[in-house]
């Protein structure tokens, strides 16, 4: 079937747009949703159920569709889309779904963003109350952001067809809107779903831009954007949903919402079907019931529940020989695979009658949306009136306007949307104008009052198998009476027992249902049962959209030194410490990374050798008090150290546990330089800061991060003083006049440099600190001297032959430095330092704790896997485990660092690496296996 | 077992009307109260019982959680109560005469830094000596476990490696609750809904009973087991924990093909994942930072959690996320449980589970009962111990042992 | 996403802020004189209220100043916002 069901509306504007559907080639219309251009294409059976595989039709005009789930496939796959809001474009591709999506294979090319926003009022919804308190607000000249899930503005106009102001309410809506547009501090959004509302009024929407353009869409242009807005107050004119009762194949193809319905005929110019039969507890189907005739569906009956219409209603309808069965209900939906016939009866019970019918309207009162109110904290209160909850008490500055607080008409909407718009603007603390005169409505009949009905039991003897309550999720109401057969009381239990709501559309139409269902087989009244909570989002948003940017190499910033490119180009492999590149080693043509690591420590341990040590962290420590502060901090004393002079130092928790170390410089009486381990330095600042601030505000001391404003180029081996003298001629470099553990400035290949005679190798070294951006300029004069560049895996070998350990490699955070075997840095003359009081407690002081010791495996060329556990030999009691393995070329054999319960105890005793089924024998050595004696520090 | 085939007993429980006494009282209806009150009946034949749950029953973080279970913990004692559990969970639709929908589809801990790797063998290793099954796999055969995983090195901090423990998995959280619930009834155990406790009653450093929205009960003993509310509960009997309350927020997706067959856990890039068995990706990430008894979170957690898992599952991009939530966890100093007892003669405590204690509920269940039976620890759950503060002797699960979830 | 106004900035989104815990837990004056279980209360234990609550933040991606907050924990509403060394202001 091609175009035939669009007779209404033939001239309307709009390009001829073809898509396919299930294999099917079809045309639609621009400004067509996929689900009226199917339903124009005369396509009604759209998707199959989940569970039942039941087929499955258009149920609504919107977001709350409950069974039209589809799958775009093109330009790119993507997953359970409801056709009532896939804006058609020419060339899509699309499937209808059992329930269930499918992920595309391959990486999506497109890209997302997010925008932060702050606005003096934010209202949600640009339908008749939302407009109108927009236009308040901005008229009182507040900063006002108005947001709306739909393409263009209007809300239900544009499906009513009513006029506002003599106007065709779309026509009303695009002109109001446009006029917001003129306003310098107001931003009118379409196409975006606000869908979370959180604290302090933070509520985030997204923002479809290219999915509607289809092939069209800019590359460069974002697929959707997160709008993150901080709104002073809310407005949420958001509306309301139709709903409908539980009847027996009530689920069928054919089986629509009344409002939804007239959306198709007034909106898309599309008939859902050719001859109808409306089912309501309400009036508001009736003019649903009267465009559709005036778009030339038959209308072959009105069902009405209650004794009788609006007088007005049923005076129309006999106008148009509609016929009208009050005090009756529809029993069933009958037909194979679609609506065929609807099955009439009194409610009061009797025969029922057949009507042939290939459309079957239902309505069963409008549901406010409340989702956003209650994500923000509100109560809700049950509306007898209008049989929904609406929103009650709330903290937050936010107020519901309109039909999302159960304002049934249109004049009442839009007053009640500027009223809330002129407090808004008021609390918000604008001066607010004269109300201007309310816009002009077609004459509104006199309603009669609703009858909340939401079961028609089935006819004599027959089950509720077909009664539908959650049609997305194939719950029905013999499903809730099983839950509460089984003992649930809860309408959270009965959620969970029978998955109601918790379906793509979040049970938009089915949540109260399923409440009231629950409520009379319980025998409560359902304003006391309640409803399921409401979470965000309001409707689904994609994984790639709160992803936003921040993928790949923006997920987490890379640092990288001022040397990293020259690192790069030696061919450096890199390692990811913190966020930064650290080169790992620098395998030469040829070379493995065991064979790249043993020449760079033999350059570094017989010859010399060079590494970028400026990811160290450094903290520049100011103050008349900042050497107390230093001793406060360190486990050992720093305000002993002269200027001129360095100390290695160790700093812990409270707990007792070792947290960082490095290397303190005295630069004057009042001023010292930290250095930190690479992962740490971001984590020491914040630490330094906390104490200061909150603990000893007293202090006179200023921290401040100098780690990006130095590079470090680390000098090592035996000779490495020969190169520094040829850099440095200006630079005394002798053993007396340049000793271990001082410090000098002077210049390096010409570069302003301060010069430190520290090594974390046990060689004779220097660390060659310029300014950053000398960095490069240093690295490569230094290199140009002969000298081998090494990365952080010789780093560690060259450390951990000393037995220096690496905190976060050798500890874990259970460590104290005694168990290190570094009790001499801890302090016994300082009466306190962080950490201290800790050491005397009966864990602390257990003496098996575990301790770092060195590990010799017995085969020379073992390499222990770091992090095997070590047993005694014929055990499997785990006494500790393997912190640091390595080859080392200057002990000619493989070694490890271990943490060993009562490790020094056990020194030259025999252990095993229980690595599986297998054993490696090892004997437990002094962590210090190299040059133990310390002789080769000065060359 | 797919969830259309599921077919529950008709009968899982009665509402009960609170007695005015009882031998042993607990307070808090989620997994671990109702694991607690089966195992005291089944293991101790102590029936003369009340659960009180001042909502829906298991309606807390039981309802809440990403219901992922394993046991490859790093330390000793972990490994013990965990393991333990991972043992009953074997065999625990069979003990309950119950569908939980258990499926021992695997984890994956993945490793992205050297010492992420080093600190994943060391945990292999740990397991293994502690009787607990664990794999070091490398990227191609993490990729083997998980074809959707990313192991390229294109990403910010790739795949270096992963654990993998093969008995661990998933099951149904709702069902897990319903069934100790349904089979703690069957015992006499008195399940009683929307009934919050209100005070705690010490005479004499007795524990005497509890005050409800609905009266006072009696109680020979009382059992806390009210995750997240642990601090306030018991400092109604002047009680102090080291506990810190935070959301933790977790999601799921629409329904989809299955494309993701294990358990996939990051903590360089702060994810959780896997599919139910209906369909839908389920996953979450950190806590809060702040303390809040709110049951949801904050967005910006969110989305950072949906970086990290498009970074793993770029094939995730265009799913939607369909649900969040968030849940109310304390958490302990050292992000190990404290089960035990509290100083106040009948009353005991397990709360402190942090993030992770839907996969303990059958081991701390079967433990706690144990100690509330007989006045005194369990051997597993021992080193549980609220004293560990005061000696320093803590189990640090956040020292190395990756994710605490 | 809480708002939390600086005292030294002014109101800023809550991921320019690190969270610090309870406020108004002061380092003992000589931890030496306290018992183990003394100094473990110090070590471990805090507060962990289901209401109003002092409690410390940084603002560590703004002025970078430690300040004190009184939030209810129950709802997340902020009730004062005070610089260190300013004693808790009495909330109604």
């Amino acid at each position: 079937m091609t175009a035939t069901e669009r007779p209404v509306q033939a001239d309307r504007p709009g390009e001829v747009l073809r898509f396919r559907f299930d294999g099917r080639d079809y045309e639609g219309r621009s400004g067509d949703t996929l689900a009226a251009a199917l339903l124009a294409s005369g396509v009604r059976r759209v998707a199959t159920s989940v569970k039942l595989g039941r087929p499955r039709g258009i149920f609504s005009a919107g977001v709350e569709e409950p069974n039209a789930l589809v799958q775009v496939e093109t330009p790119f796959p993507e997953p359970m889309l409801p056709a009532t809001t896939v804006e058609l474009y020419d060339g899509l591709v699309a499937t209808g779904l059992p329930g269930k999506g499918r992920l595309a294979d391959r990486p999506d090319p497109a890209r997302y963003d997010s925008v932060h926003a702050h606005c003096d009022v934010l209202v949600v919804g640009a339908g008749p109350a939302g407009l109108m308190a927009a236009a308040e607000a901005a008229r009182g000249g507040a900063r006002v952001i108005l947001a709306d899930e739909r393409p263009e503005p209007g809300g239900s106009l544009l499906g009513t067809a009513e006029t506002v102001d003599g106007l065709p309410g779309r026509r009303w809506a695009a002109e109001r809107a446009a006029e917001l547009g003129g306003f310098d501090d107001v931003r009118v959004l379409c196409r975006t779903t606000v869908f979370g509302h959180y604290d302090d009024n933070y509520v985030v929407a997204v923002e479809r831009r290219t999915n509607h353009l289809g092939a069209a869409a800019p590359a460069t242009m974002a697929r959707e954007r997160i709008w993150r807005i901080r709104a002073r107050r809310v407005v949420l004119a958001t509306g309301a949903h139709e709903r409908f009762p539980a009847f027996a194949g009530n689920d069928l193809p054919g089986v629509m919402l009344a409002g939804a319905a007239r959306a198709y005929v007034n909106q898309y110019g599309v008939r859902p079907g050719r001859r109808a039969v409306v089912f309501t507890t309400n009036d508001s189907a009736y003019p649903a019931a009267l465009d559709l005739a005036g778009a030339g569906i038959e209308i072959a009956a009105i069902v009405d529940v209650r004794r009788a219409p609006g007088e007005e209603w049923a005076r129309r309808c006999a106008e148009r020989d509609i016929e009208v069965r009050t005090g009756h209900v529809v029993r069933a939906a009958v037909g194979d695979g679609e609506v065929a016939a609807v099955s009439i009866a009194s409610e009061a019970g009797g025969q029922a009658r057949e009507v042939p019918a290939d459309l079957l309207l239902v309505s069963g009162g409008w549901t406010p949306v409340v989702h956003l109110f209650s994500q923000a904290g509100g109560a809700l209160r049950f509306d007898e009136e209008i049989g929904a909850f609406v929103p009650g008490e709330i903290r937050q500055a936010v107020e519901a306007a309109g039909s999302a607080r159960g304002v049934p008409t249109l004049s009442g909407c839009l007053r009640d949307g500027a009223e809330a718009g002129r407090r808004a603007l008021a609390a918000a603390g604008f001066a607010v104008p004269d109300p201007a005169p309310p816009p002009a409505v077609e004459h509104e009949p006199e309603a009669a009052p609703a009858r909340h009905l939401w079961l028609v039991p089935p006819a004599d003897g027959a089950d509720h198998r077909e009664h539908f309550v959650d049609l997305q999720r194939d719950v029905t109401v013999a499903d809730v009476l099983r839950a509460t057969g089984a003992g649930l009381r809860s309408v959270e239990h009965v959620k969970r027992y029978t998955t109601a709501g918790t379906a793509h559309d979040q049970g938009r139409t089915s949540g109260l249902l399923t409440s009231a269902i629950t409520a009379h087989a319980l025998g409560v009244d359902v304003a006391d049962l309640g409803v399921t909570t409401f979470r965000a989002p309001y409707a689904p948003v994609s994984f790639a959209a709160l992803a936003g940017r921040d993928r790949g190499s923006l997920h987490d910033p890379v640092r990288v030194t001022a040397m990293h490119d020259r690192h790069v180009d030696s061919g450096a492999l890199f390692e990811n410490v913190g966020q930064w590149k650290r080169p790992w080693y620098y395998p030469r043509e040829g070379e493995d990374m065991a064979a790249a690591v043993l020449r760079e420590c033999r350059a570094a341990r017989e010859d010399v050798a060079m590494m970028d040590a400026s990811t160290l962290g450094k903290i520049d420590v100011i103050g008349p008090d900042a050497a107390e502060f230093l001793d406060r901090l360190y486990t050992n004393m720093m305000s002993t150290l002269a200027v001129g002079s360095i100390r290695y130092g160790v700093m812990c928790r409270p707990d007792g546990m070792v947290f960082d170390d490095g290397t303190v410089i005295r630069l004057a009486d009042d001023r010292f330089l930290v250095t930190t381990t690479t992962g740490n330095a971001a984590a020491v600042l914040d630490w330094m800061e906390e104490w200061l601030q909150t603990e000893w505000p007293s202090l006179r001391v200023h921290c401040t991060s100098v780690t990006e404003q130095w590079a470090t180029v680390a000098l090592v081996g035996p000779r490495s003083r020969e190169v520094l003298a040829g850099l440095a001629p200006g630079l005394a470099v002798g053993n007396p006049s340049f000793p271990f553990m001082t410090w000098r400035d002077t210049e390096v290949a010409g570069i302003p440099a301060r010069v430190c005679r520290i090594s974390f190798s046990g060689e004779l070294a220097y660390e060659i600190n310029v300014r950053s951006w000398y960095g490069l300029a240093l690295w490569e004069a230094v290199e140009a001297a002969g000298v081998t560049p090494y990365g952080t895996e010789t780093m560690h070998v060259l450390r951990a032959e000393k037995g220096y350990p690496i905190i976060g490699q050798d500890t874990d955070g259970t460590v104290t430095p005694q168990d290190l075997g570094m009790a001499w840095v801890v302090s016994k003359k300082k009466p306190d330092f962080i950490g201290k009081r800790s050491f005397g407690r009966a864990d602390t002081a257990r003496p098996d704790r575990k301790q770092l010791v060195g590990l010799l495996p017995e085969d020379t060329g073992r390499l222990l896997p770091e992090g095997v556990h070590l047993v005694e030999p014929g055990g499997t009691r785990p006494l500790g485990h393997v912190t640091s393995s390595y080859r080392s070329a200057a002990l000619g054999r493989t070694f490890a660092l271990a943490l060993i319960s009562g490790g020094r105890e056990r020194i030259g005793a025999r252990l095993h690496a229980a690595m599986g089924a297998e054993t490696v024998p090892v004997t437990v050595a002094h962590h210090v296996l190299y040059d133990p004696e310390g002789a080769r520090r000065d060359g | 077992m797919t969830e259309s085939s599921l077919d529950h007993p008709d009968r899982l429980w009665a509402a009960a009307e609170p007695k005015r006494s009882y031998d042993v009282v607990i307070v808090g209806g989620g997994g671990h109260g109702l694991a607690t009150a089966y195992y005291l009946a089944k293991n101790h034949g102590i029936t003369n019982v009340a659960v009180l749950e001042r909502g829906w029953l298991a309606g807390g973080n039981m309802a809440r959680n990403t219901t992922i279970i394993r046991s490859n913990y790093l330390w000793d004692e972990s490994a013990g109560i965990y393991e333990h559990a991972l043992k009953l969970w074997e065999g625990l639709e069979d003990d309950l005469g119950y569908p939980l929908l258990f499926s021992q589809r695997g984890v994956l801990n993945l490793a992205h830094s050297l010492q992420d790797v080093r600190d994943g063998v060391r945990r292999v290793h740990a397991n293994r000596l502690n009787g607990v099954d664990a794999e070091w796999l490398g990227p191609e055969q993490v990729k083997e476990v998980c074809p959707i995983v990313d192991v390229s090195p294109d990403v910010r901090y790739p795949v270096l490696g992963a654990t993998y423990q093969p008995r661990a998995g998933i099951a149904k959280h709702d069902y897990v609750a319903w069934g100790f619930a349904r089979a703690a009834a069957a015992y006499g155990v008195d399940l009683i809904e929307n009934c919050e406790v209100t005070g705690l009653d010490v005479r004499d450093g007795r524990v005497t009973g509890v005050r409800t929205t609905r009266g006072p009960i009696a109680a020979g003993r009382v059992a806390l087991c009210a995750a997240g509310h642990s601090s306030v509960v018991a400092a109604m009997a002047g009680v102090a924990l080291p506990l810190q309350s935070h959301p933790l927020q977790a999601l799921v997706s629409e329904l989809l093909e299955p494309v993701h067959p294990t358990v996939v856990m990051s903590n360089a890039v702060h994810v959780y994942v896997s599919q139910a068995h209906k369909g839908e990706l389920v996953m979450g990430a950190g806590i809060d930072a702040p303390n809040s008894y709110r049951q949801r979170g904050a967005f910006h957690v969110i989305e950072r959690q949906m970086s990290a898992a498009l970074e793993l599952f770029p094939i995730f991009a265009r799913a939607h996320v369909l649900r969040t939530w968030g849940g109310v966890v304390d958490v302990t100093p050292d992000a190990s449980p404290i089960v035990g007892l509290t100083g106040v003669d009948g009353l005991y405590v397990n709360c402190g589970w942090g993030t992770g204690g839907f996969k303990a509920t059958p081991g701390v269940g079967w433990c706690y009962a144990h100690t509330i039976a007989h006045g005194e620890p369990h051997p597993l759950s021992a080193p549980f111990s609220l004293d560990r503060f005061t000696t320093g002797a803590l189990v640090d699960e956040h020292g190395a042992a990756a994710v605490a979830h | 996403m809480l708002l939390i106004p600086c005292p030294w900035c002014g109101p800023r989104d809550e991921i320019e802020f690190h969270y610090g815990g309870q406020a108004h837990v002061a380092y003992p004056d000589d931890p030496a004189a306290l018992s183990d279980e003394e100094w473990a209360r110090y070590l471990f234990f805090r507060d962990n209220p289901k209401g109003p609550f002092a409690e410390r933040w940084s603002h560590s991606a703004g002025c970078r100043r430690w300040f004190n907050v009184v939030r209810d924990t129950a709802t997340n509403e902020i009730h004062a916002v005070y610089r260190i060394g300013e004693p808790r202001p009495v909330i109604a």
